[in-house]
């Protein structure tokens, strides 16, 4: 089964590295998996985004025409994207920035208040685990241990970042 | 891994001793592995050089002196190495050359393209010369693409020109290195170490003698043949008992490819043919399987440069087709359906399973 999902908000909001955090967990689980990051030239401010396809078979096109989930952080990644999402696919956005008007009917839309629990956590930079973690337990694509785990690689040099972006995954999991 | 690091690690266990590089989105992660990794290698040269111009001509003396040498650019980055490219190609010295597309002309945008084929497959340069042009799709196939760059590079002495794009540069795919760093490579036999024991020897690309010049350019002539029959590359996928059959390279043939999937799934009969060498282009088996397809479409992420080669390849026999998105734009897999659709119901093809 072939399943993608397109990660989307400012530069500097971590949509990257949840994509990158994604794709390296379905890699550890023996899955096919591509990665597709997607910037302007600016370093902050400017949009971000990537296109994370996880499959049991050979990939074909890392490029998405109608992803199944959609993740947005930002009120322009909501606009931009989802039209995009697949008739009975699932759009996630980050509640407390976004709002979703004029939603379609043929999608299920999931908010996630990432940015005040993440601030409630005393680490406003980890709404993108927040979301990540509620992302995780409703689209079961990988296990919250993989997730972890992936997570402690990346980081491994910087335990306290480990532990407060564990507990911001945590948070955004037992969301649902 | 990303695309470019993966160059970068492929490269340094083909061997690679120097790299020299400016740096230029999207193929800094390149320069950026380089930096990390080859420099901390023994005997091994890294140099971030002031301008892509003295980075080619840092690989020309590098190489001159037998070094297995690597640079690496994006579009406006590479016309700026064209006159080193063919100052190689006359002196005959082996080179890897990387090109991480974007969207031109001009500076351009940073997002991928496939419209620098003409400068990579026409020469670039000035001259009479080729170069090898190896087009890969994936991150495996870039790093194994590098591998075997450094050895047709080394076999033929000429130059070998890996064209990527900005989205395979960065892409990250899982990818298995099949070789370890060899710890000591044979010399080349034409390197210049001293002259001891043997008569001087010079490189260089100027003569005032043009039948010099001529017997060089016959010489060079035919190693290109010879190249052309012994290194063309080639990949095909659902292509024997398709009505339509789409050619694309690079990145643009993976997007392709997905289109093929959802169009079989419709039972349309879609096949993909995909050029792994652009020079040496697989002419001969192009005009094989216009023979046995009812058409071809030309699908690349340019207005239509590959498309002259197929052309070429079928002299005015058979049908083709093109599409294409210019300047950087991505093509998704559903636009590519339609128009694969669009072409197959027009043209009255036959569906089957």
């Amino acid at each position: 089964m072939l399943i993608k999902t397109i990660f989307a908000g400012f530069g500097g909001q971590g949509v990257l590295s949840m994509g990158l955090n994604l794709a390296e967990a379905a890699m550890l689980e023996g899955k096919n998996v591509t990665f597709l990051p997607s910037y302007g030239v600016e370093v902050r401010g400017g949009t971000a985004n990537c296109t994370v396809a996880v499959s049991d078979e050979e990939i074909a096109s890392p490029v998405a025409s109608a992803p199944e989930f959609v993740v947005a952080m930002n009120q322009p990644s909501l606009v931009r994207f989802q039209n995009q999402v697949q008739s009975g696919g699932v759009l996630f956005y980050n509640a407390s920035l976004v709002n979703p008007q004029n939603p379609r009917g043929d999608i299920e839309l999931v908010g996630v208040p990432a940015g005040e629990i993440a601030e409630k956590l005393d680490s406003p930079k980890s709404a993108n685990m927040v979301m990540l973690g509620a992302f995780a337990r409703k689209t079961n694509i990988v296990s919250m241990d993989t997730v972890a785990e992936v997570l402690s690689t990346i980081l491994k040099n910087k335990a306290k970042l480990v532990s407060i972006n564990k507990k911001a995954l945590k948070a955004g999991y037992d969301l649902f | 891994m990303d695309g470019n690091s993966a160059v970068g690690e492929a490269a340094i266990r083909a061997g690679c001793q120097c790299y020299f590089g400016y740096p230029i989105t999207p193929q800094n992660e390149l320069t950026e592995y380089m930096a990390t990794h080859l420099s901390r290698r023994k005997g091994c040269s890294f140099i971030q050089a002031e301008s892509e111009i003295s980075a080619i001509n840092m690989v020309f003396g590098a190489s001159a002196v037998g070094a297995r040498s690597m640079t690496s650019s994006s579009s406006p980055g590479m016309s700026l190495k064209q006159e080193g490219i063919s100052y190689l190609a006359s002196c005959e010295l082996p080179a890897v050359i990387v090109n991480m597309s974007r969207g031109g002309p001009g500076l351009g945008t940073i997002s991928a393209a496939q419209s620098d084929y003409f400068q990579s497959t026409r020469g670039g340069g000035h001259g009479d010369y080729r170069t090898i042009v190896l087009a890969p799709s994936s991150v495996q196939e870039l790093a194994d693409l590098t591998h075997r760059a450094f050895d047709l590079a080394d076999k033929y002495r000429i130059p070998v020109i890996i064209l990527g794009d900005g989205m395979l540069g960065q892409m990250q795919e899982p990818v298995d290195f099949r070789h370890e760093a060899p710890a000591e490579l044979p010399v080349r036999s034409d390197a210049l170490r001293g002259a001891r024991g043997r008569p001087s020897k010079i490189v260089r690309t100027c003569t005032s003698n043009t039948s010099e010049m001529e017997e060089l350019n016959w010489s060079l002539y035919r190693r290109y043949q010879l190249i052309e029959k012994k290194e063309t590359a080639f990949e095909t996928f659902l292509v024997d008992d398709a009505e339509l059959i789409v050619v694309a390279f690079g990145i643009a043939a993976r997007i392709a490819k997905g289109a093929i999937k959802s169009a079989r799934a419709n039972g349309l009969k879609v096949g993909l043919a995909r050029p792994i060498t652009l020079w040496p282009f697989p002419s001969g088996r192009i005009k094989e399987l216009a023979a046995t397809a009812k058409c071809l479409l030309v699908f690349e992420m340019n207005m239509g440069q590959m498309l002259e080669d197929v052309q070429l390849a079928l002299q005015g026999q058979g049908e083709v087709f093109f599409y294409g998105r210019p300047g950087g734009v991505i093509p998704t897999p559903s636009e590519v359906l339609r128009v694969i659709s669009r072409h197959y119901y027009q043209r009255g093809l036959k569906k089957g399973k």
